[in-house]
């Protein structure tokens, strides 16, 4: 395990820590729209963490799995604010 | 315009093409050619996105220095949240205050929207007719003359030469 | 070439502080509209600076990165935008300490009709 593997590593802990800290948000959140923007960061840090895992893997074919997942995540942030906004 | 509007969303859709797949094999850049063409042909004309950016010289040089502007104010957000969020006593004083555009395209008040989204301290909320409001969380006592000019001013004069 | 990848490394390290900073101001900002702007700006920057990370230890890539870096961009702000519209709309309450609320006004002194649906 060469050092740069470890840094790595430490990168992908810090995101698996920042996806505890915004489902705890998610979780407790006392309004609809606090669990949403919880939501909307959630997905930002699992499209950055999916490229890291296709860069352990070394498969370019899961960085497609990050585009969709991000398009999908965008696509839900904005549903449902214009369903909060009565506007749908 | 509608042959501008054409052109620009074929190259674009061309280019997105181009860098999912990554290959140059004359088979692949083919069929990019042919559905972009197609997509273009049906849904490309009639989005004004692609027709309100002026293609002259000085646009492209302010883009080229937009670009920068706007990299260098994202990284100087971004320390500044971090400060934030850091300090023990989290010094923050927000409100929503108004600022005024002079932008007229749809595009140009859509960029300019954004940017200031990600720009220090400040989060673009509603827009009506030529009036911004913006949630700033570090509020300085001001009107609305000087709030425009310490959040729009910077990004305004490059977007008014690019979108008019 | 292997100078390339540690510099990757690093910048992608710093990329997931930024998002880990961003995740920790979700939790510390005390009402709605604080917490979108840590949580939009902090967690754009953490994913550019994680992908172009990646970018350098597998140059090859750089396409597909550019595309989703480029997503990423135009995507973020016009989500917290969104959000942040809906949550005024709807009034969730501000943080005690707001000095002003302008957009509050301006409403009130339009909307003169009695219903508002």
């Amino acid at each position: 395990m060469d050092s740069l593997t470890i840094i790595l590593f430490v990168a992908a802990g810090f995101i698996l820590l920042a996806l505890l800290l915004a489902l705890y948000r998610f979780i407790k959140g006392p309004h609809t729209t606090d669990r949403v923007i919880a939501f909307d960061v959630m997905s930002i840090a699992g499209i950055a963490l999916i490229a890291m895992i296709s860069l352990f893997s070394s498969r370019i074919i899961y960085l497609d799995v990050a585009i969709v997942y991000g398009l999908l995540g965008f696509i839900g942030v904005i549903i449902i604010a214009k369903y909060l906004e009565r506007s749908l | 315009m509608i042959i501008k509007r054409f052109l620009i969303s074929f190259l674009v859709f061309l280019a997105v093409w181009l860098l999912l797949t990554s290959s140059l094999q004359a088979s692949s850049i083919l069929v990019g050619v042919v559905v972009s063409l197609i997509i273009a042909l049906l849904f490309g004309i009639k989005a004004e996105v692609f027709g309100e950016i002026k293609l002259s010289l000085k646009a492209i040089i302010n883009l080229i220095a937009y670009t920068f502007v706007f990299i260098w104010e994202l990284i100087k957000s971004n320390i500044d949240v971090a400060l934030r969020v850091l300090n023990p006593s989290l010094p923050i004083n927000p409100g929503i205050v108004k600022v005024k555009t002079r932008l007229k395209s749809k595009t140009g008040r859509m960029v300019l929207a954004n940017s200031i989204t990600l720009t220090p301290g400040t989060l673009s909320i509603d827009i009506k007719d030529e009036f911004l409001y913006v949630h700033w969380i570090d509020v300085k006592d001001c009107d609305l003359q000087c709030a425009t000019e310490e959040i729009v001013k910077k990004f305004e004069k490059y977007l008014e030469v690019i979108y008019g | 070439m292997e100078a390339l990848k540690y510099i990757g490394a690093i910048i992608s390290l710093f990329g997931s502080i930024f998002l880990f900073l961003g995740a920790l101001g979700l939790i510390r900002m005390p009402d709605v509209y604080n917490r979108i702007q840590a949580g939009t700006k902090a967690s754009t920057l953490g994913t550019i600076l994680t992908l172009l990370g990646i970018g350098l230890i597998m140059p090859s890539w750089g396409g597909k990165l550019f595309i989703l870096i480029m997503f990423v961009i135009i995507t973020n702000p016009v989500s917290s935008h969104v959000l942040s519209r809906a949550a005024h709309h709807i009034g969730v309450n501000m943080y005690k300490n707001t000095v002003t609320d302008l957009l509050e006004k301006d409403e009130n002194n339009t909307n003169s009709k009695p219903e508002k649906q």
